[in-house]
């Protein structure tokens, strides 16, 4: 289980988190729930070591991760706007995590990723042929393929148009259920929230204001800010 | 039924007229005469043109690399990171970019080095670090930085993303630039005649030694066409290079430069201030050599051999002046007909264009004295050295309108039109007003073209046009400390004009230095 204890995050004299408590279960998926600018990113960088954390810990299964750097954390991350690498096909896109871990069937296993996201047969494709749709789903099967023990996905359907989104919701959540897999989805979406995750967690100003299903919070929400933004 | 156009041909005719006359011919001219003399197969020829040929080439391929070596750590300093002094930094390495070629090498020769195939290479690399930190580090500063965090979270390790990442994206810039520095080391002329010696010779040099020293002009006109041959075979190269890599859509508009902080500090601060003291070096002491015996106060006193140094000034000035109103009329005509048609003509036209600056400056000059002896005998003419001298600038002035013509949006042209503006009144009122910035850039470079050329230059002048540059090579080559203090004290002003006028050019901030 992954458990965020009181992180704050300063770039320059700024202040993007403050004391930012959240914990995530096993096989749990939390979508993190906020308008733009309130840290969604930040706080997903910080777990993925790519900010450094001025304050709290970050523990993974009871050990701290702060001192692992990103390239060992073992962690996935779908970045928003998908930063596939242009000069690489599809299956080399998919395939980098694996070989940077020094997987051997690479082949095998890329096949079987672009196979989860309805992708077959598009590894030898170029970045630049591909629709927008098939980008993020390409992106999904990239932080997929290495088996992170913990996935994080930014804004998975930002950039995306209305129709294509409501298909993609339910495809990439069922995808994250068959695997198993604890994840934390970012968006600025309450419905995308609601239906790709099993928990919500609302965060405001650079911190998190409270957590729980959409019902919980709709019955006690925190404070009228909190009911607001959810209705 | 489309009707001829006449003002429109008047426009393409001056340029192609100018291109083919003066380049077109007389290139064809050499052809004719070089490869008479190849298919007699005169003794020794061959082996001749192996032995020069294979010079220039791994001189040019090992300038190439060191100038990639010299240029790494402030590309990497300036890419990466912003700090105080960054812009200032960028500027400063351009310097030695656009001195002129015999200062170049006189500084060098200031240095005690002369003769030896180390100070070739190292004036080349001093030459050319600014192509390289340039056009690497416009493509490096603007690649999306969540390419490289993408990279780590899925396992790579610093190394790893700069292997995997960061140098195939840098590869078409990478490629552009060391094609320029090839180009330019390859037809390398001023410094090889300078710094070489007897001993090691360019083909550029060599055609000069043949046809000027020693009048075997079919021998000449051979080494001009391996010459034509090995640059023609780099542009290609590299063009098909171009077409097949392009990412440019994974570049960030803006700049991704994080500022330097605790140890990368360090690093930053020594590759800027390391790379620019290097540079600095034969500058310095160049000025501070020709300061000694006051040979400035005798550039305005008559000399025996060279006459007064100050008229060279006076002959470069107005040359340049006249090679800058050249260039940009014709260049501009260029630019109009290249963007203001689409199609295979503008395209042909756009390739013709370059190839004065693909082929060389001392093909020109020797193009000049074996063609244009028809259909009038045009070579005891004073204009000649302007016109070759507009010939090299004319490139440069279409490279740096044509992009600025072309993104004017066709409705505005249209817009124009349909309130009642003839062709050439929409070319006046829209066309002219938004290139005049750029014309204006292209403009000073022809100037500074033309101040510092050298290679045509050294054909056609005679002792009474002789231009700053070729003063300073003939007092290079007369023995004496006096002779040699004058050879300094002339590079130091017009390295102070040149780097003026670029400065100048610099501050309207409309152009790019490193770019083509």
């Amino acid at each position: 289980m992954l458990a965020i204890e009181d992180v704050s995050v300063s770039v320059g004299d700024k202040q993007i988190l403050a004391s930012v408590d959240l914990g995530v279960e096993d096989s749990e998926i939390v979508a993190v729930l906020g308008p733009s600018g309130s840290g969604k990113s930040t706080l997903l960088r910080a777990i993925a070591g790519l900010v450094r954390v001025s304050g709290g810990d970050i523990r993974w299964d009871g050990r701290s991760v702060l001192t692992i750097p990103t390239h060992k954390r073992g962690f996935g991350l779908m970045f928003q706007g998908f930063a596939l690498f242009p000069h690489m096909t599809v299956a080399e896109n998919v395939g980098f995590g694996l070989h940077m871990n020094g997987v051997d069937d690479v082949g095998k296993r890329v096949e079987a990723a672009l196979e989860s996201v309805g992708l077959s047969g598009f590894g030898p494709r170029r970045i630049d042929s591909l629709s927008g749709g098939e980008r993020q789903r390409v992106a999904l099967a990239r932080t997929m393929a290495p088996d992170p023990q913990l996935v994080m996905l930014d804004e998975p359907l930002g950039a995306l148009d209305r129709n294509l989104r409501q298909r993609l919701v339910s495809d990439t959540r069922s995808l994250l259920e068959q695997r198993d897999v604890t994840a934390i989805v970012v968006t600025h979406d309450r419905d995308e929230a609601v239906a790709m995750s099993n928990r919500l967690a609302v965060m405001r100003q650079g911190t998190i204001v409270q957590t729980g299903t959409l019902e919980q919070l709709l019955a006690a929400p925190a404070d009228d800010w909190v009911r607001q933004f959810l209705t | 039924m489309s009707k001829i156009r006449w003002g429109w041909v008047a426009v393409a005719a001056v340029p192609t007229i100018f291109i083919g006359y003066f380049f077109v011919y007389p290139v064809i001219r050499i052809l004719g005469i070089g490869l008479s003399e190849l298919s007699i197969g005169a003794s020794g020829v061959e082996a001749r043109l192996l032995r020069v040929g294979w010079f220039t080439l791994w001189q040019a391929t090992l300038s190439t690399i060191l100038t990639f070596v010299a240029a790494a750590p402030l590309t990497w300093a300036v890419s990466s990171y912003e700090f105080k002094g960054r812009r200032l930094a960028t500027a400063l390495v351009t310097v030695p970019f656009v001195l002129p070629t015999v200062v170049v090498g006189t500084a060098f020769v200031a240095l005690g080095w002369r003769e030896s195939i180390g100070a070739i290479l190292a004036a080349h690399v001093f030459f050319n670090v600014a192509v390289v930190v340039r056009t690497v580090s416009t493509v490096w500063s603007r690649i999306d930085p969540r390419l490289f965090e993408a990279a780590r979270v899925l396992g790579a390790d610093s190394r790893q993303v700069f292997r995997t990442i960061t140098l195939p994206l840098l590869r078409p810039a990478m490629a552009a630039a060391a094609s320029i520095v090839f180009l330019f080391t390859f037809t390398s002329f001023g410094v090889v005649l300078i710094l070489g010696g007897f001993q090691y010779a360019t083909l550029e040099v060599e055609i000069y030694r043949q046809a000027v020293t020693l009048f075997d002009l079919p021998l000449a006109a051979a080494l001009a066409i391996v010459q034509l041959v090995g640059v023609s075979a780099a542009l290609y190269a590299y063009s098909a290079y171009q077409e097949t890599r392009s990412v440019s859509w994974a570049l960030d508009s803006g700049s991704n430069r994080r500022p330097a902080t605790g140890r990368t500090k360090l690093a930053v601060g020594l590759a800027t201030v390391g790379t620019l003291a290097a540079l600095a070096i034969p500058l310095g002491v160049l000025v501070s050599r020709s300061l000694a015996g006051s040979p400035y106060a005798r550039m305005f006193v008559d000399d025996p051999v060279v006459g007064r140094p100050i008229a060279a000034a006076g002959n470069s000035l107005l040359f340049a002046v006249v090679a800058m109103c050249l260039a940009t009329v014709v260049g501009l005509m260029a630019a109009a007909v290249i963007t203001g048609r689409r199609g295979a003509l503008s395209r042909w036209f756009d390739l013709v264009l370059m190839l004065p600056l693909g082929t060389s400056a001392v093909t020109i000059g020797f193009g000049f004295i074996v063609a244009l002896d028809w259909p009038v005998d045009l070579r005891a003419t004073l204009w000649l050295v302007p016109v070759a001298h507009a010939l090299v600038a004319v490139p440069f002035v279409v490279r740096s309108t044509v992009p600025t013509l072309r993104s004017i949006e066709p409705e505005t042209r249209e817009a124009a039109a349909v309130l009642g503006a003839s062709p050439w009144r929409v070319w006046r009122e829209i066309d002219l007003p938004i290139v005049s910035r750029a014309a204006l850039v292209g403009a000073g470079f022809a100037f500074v073209i033309s101040l510092g050329e050298f290679g045509a230059t050294s054909f056609i002048a005679r002792p009474s046009t002789a231009t700053i540059p070729t003063i300073i090579y003939r007092l290079l080559t007369r023995p004496g400390a006096s002779s040699f203090g004058m050879a300094m004290a002339m590079s130091v002003v017009l390295a102070a004009i040149t780097a003026a006028v670029v400065l100048a050019l610099d501050r309207a901030r409309v152009g790019d230095i490193g770019r083509f």
